[in-house]
């Protein structure tokens, strides 16, 4: 007898990758043009209604420098999902789900501040958490930590 | 000399809407910093008279950079940092932390600290409530009720600061179980502080629930569906106010709540009334859990035997190589936390507090991600804004209960 997240990963092995289970919970790594479909696919048929979180992950050794990380529980089935994507840094882009999940709207803003990723479909990409004119993108792993970027310039004693 | 004036300083956000001139909606800015507001969080709103049209919210006024910084400390010295997220209630983003590191390391804690954490967790929950409740109704001008709840509330903060040593960023978790065990007396007196808690919540509820008043402001105002709070992300008392049972507790139990008996309260149609009695019942409920969880602690130690993350007695480490070695290691490396990725959640005071961990296999943690409810929140408030009087922004945005700590991180 499968158990709940088992039949799910049966459901969501796309494109010849099977999707895995850790620590609970079911990973699903796909390529960045099926992020819209499967993400489509969870809210719809297989009733994941909350979109909990958008992050990335920075690998500058990596070709894919960028992971893109979405987390997504289901009320009904007490499930959760975490939906992972790679793509490299001179298109760092990947479909928005604002047209699926209000929440994706924030979140997003939120991981284009930290780490420049662009999410197509978003029209909102301001900044949130950072501030207009910020440079860089400060959880790449190549921000320098010491930078300074004050508002206010120093005043001289 | 007279020091050269200041340059004008270009405006940190860029607002979503513009005015538009003779006739259109007035531009109005609320914040970051405001008396009535608890939080830095900047509201722009169009109104049409007294009415809210449109409104852009801006967090960000409190950021830190928590999560950068979280990757150039040992997953140890990242516990008083997570303390000052939410700071209301402390102690469930240690345990929450926790319990995402030591799951990562496949560390199973003692059940003492299993039912301690549990406990302390109920009680950060009342002690978050309380002061959301109160700040809510002081709000609203409700002065004896908010010093019947802050009173009851400080009595608690005193009762942990005899536990952990502070009032409210606690530090109190460790990898692999707490700091200290509890002081005598101290279960003695949190039966004294509930009773106490008992008979103003109940002074509380005779002043304000069927207040007239208090029902004209919160009474149909700020409503949100169950349907467009999960669409915007919410969890937590506001997703409960709605109608939905949805409980982290109840419906993926961690710690031990599969063990203890307790409701879900849940309100009727999601107005700000609804989100203050459902916190009031959910006061009770903890309250009925923490007694509960005074039956079932056990003894026994609470820290696990584990030396990839425990820390050796000081009399050892000051009197055998091993143990002087394992806390030099402990240190200075930081506890060996195996390569891979986690994310843990909690039902927090104000929903779900998730841990997203990535190690690459050592005593830094690669990424330290929080998904922090707060800040889900403040991207669907304006649902709850939008259509009501300019006054109503007070008290439902007392009722959303944002954190600067937790939402700007």
């Amino acid at each position: 007898m499968p158990t709940a997240l088992e039949t799910l990963a049966e459901a969501l092995a796309v494109d010849g990758r099977p999707a895995r289970i850790e620590h609970g919970l079911l990973i699903v790594e796909v390529a960045p043009d099926a992020v819209a479909m499967t993400a489509a696919r969870l809210a719809a048929e297989l009733a994941f209604d909350l979109l909990l979180d958008v992050t990335a992950i920075d690998w500058p050794e990596r070709p894919l420098r960028f992971d893109v990380v979405w987390h997504f529980y289901s009320t009904q089935r007490r499930l959760r999902v975490r939906l992972k994507t790679a793509v490299p840094e001179r298109a760092a882009a990947v479909p928005s789900l604002t047209t699926l999940y209000g929440s994706a709207a924030f979140m997003e803003r939120e991981c284009h501040d930290m780490y420049g990723i662009g999410f197509v479909g978003n029209d909102d990409l301001r900044p949130i958490l950072l501030y207009e004119g910020f440079v860089g993108h400060p959880l790449r792993k190549d921000y320098p930590k010491e930078r300074e970027q004050p508002l206010v310039p120093y005043r001289t004693p | 000399m007279k020091p050269p004036p200041l340059a004008t300083l270009p405006n940190p956000v860029r607002p979503a809407f513009a005015p538009e001139g003779e006739g259109g909606p007035v531009i109005v800015n609320i914040g970051p910093s405001h008396p009535a507001t608890h939080g830095t969080v900047q509201i722009i709103a169009a109104l049409d008279g007294e009415r809210v049209v449109r409104t852009d919210v801006h967090a960000g006024y409190l950021h830190r950079g928590f999560e950068k910084e979280c990757e150039s400390h040992t997953w140890h010295n990242l516990i008083p940092y997570v303390d000052r997220l939410n700071y209301v209630s402390a102690l469930i983003n240690d345990f929450a932390y926790c319990d995402a590191v030591e799951q990562l390391m496949g560390v199973t804690i003692t059940p003492r600290c299993r039912y301690l954490r549990t406990l302390l967790s109920e009680y950060s929950r009342l002690v978050d409530h309380l002061t959301c409740i109160a700040a809510g109704l002081m709000e609203l001008g409700a002065m004896t009720a908010f010093l019947y709840l802050v009173m009851v509330r400080d009595y608690m903060y005193e009762h942990l600061a005899n536990l952990t040593g502070a009032r409210v960023t606690y530090t109190y978790g460790r990898i692999g179980g707490l700091a200290r065990d509890l002081p005598a007396d101290w279960l003695t007196r949190l039966a004294d502080i509930l009773d106490k808690y008992e008979v103003f919540v109940a002074r509380v509820h005779g002043l304000i629930d069927r207040n007239r008043i208090f029902i004209d402001r919160m009474r149909d105002v700020g409503v949100i569906s169950t349907a467009d709070a999960l669409h915007w992300g919410y969890t937590g008392p506001i997703l409960r106010s709605t109608g939905a049972v949805l409980d982290l507790r109840r419906d993926t139990p961690y710690l031990a709540y599969a063990e203890l008996d307790f409701e879900v309260p849940v309100g009727i149609k999601g107005d700000n009334y609804d989100r203050y009695y459902v916190r009031m019942r959910e006061m009770d409920e903890s309250v009925h859990m923490i007694r509960q969880l005074m039956e079932m602690l056990p003894a026994g130690p609470i820290n696990v035997d584990d030396h990839r993350c425990t820390f050796p007695d000081k009399q050892l480490v000051y009197t055998e190589i091993e143990s002087l070695i394992n806390h030099f290691k402990l240190v200075m490396d930081g506890p060996a936390v195996p390569a891979g990725e986690i994310y843990v959640a909690h039902e927090s005071p104000n929903g779900e507090l998730g841990f997203y961990l990535v190690s690459t296999g050592g005593g830094v943690p690669y990424k330290v991600h929080v998904r922090a409810p707060s800040f889900v929140h403040m991207g669907g408030v304006h649902k709850m804004l939008e259509g009501y009087q300019l006054a109503d922004i007070v008290p439902t945005f007392g009722s959303v209960n944002m954190i600067g700590g937790e939402c700007d991180r």
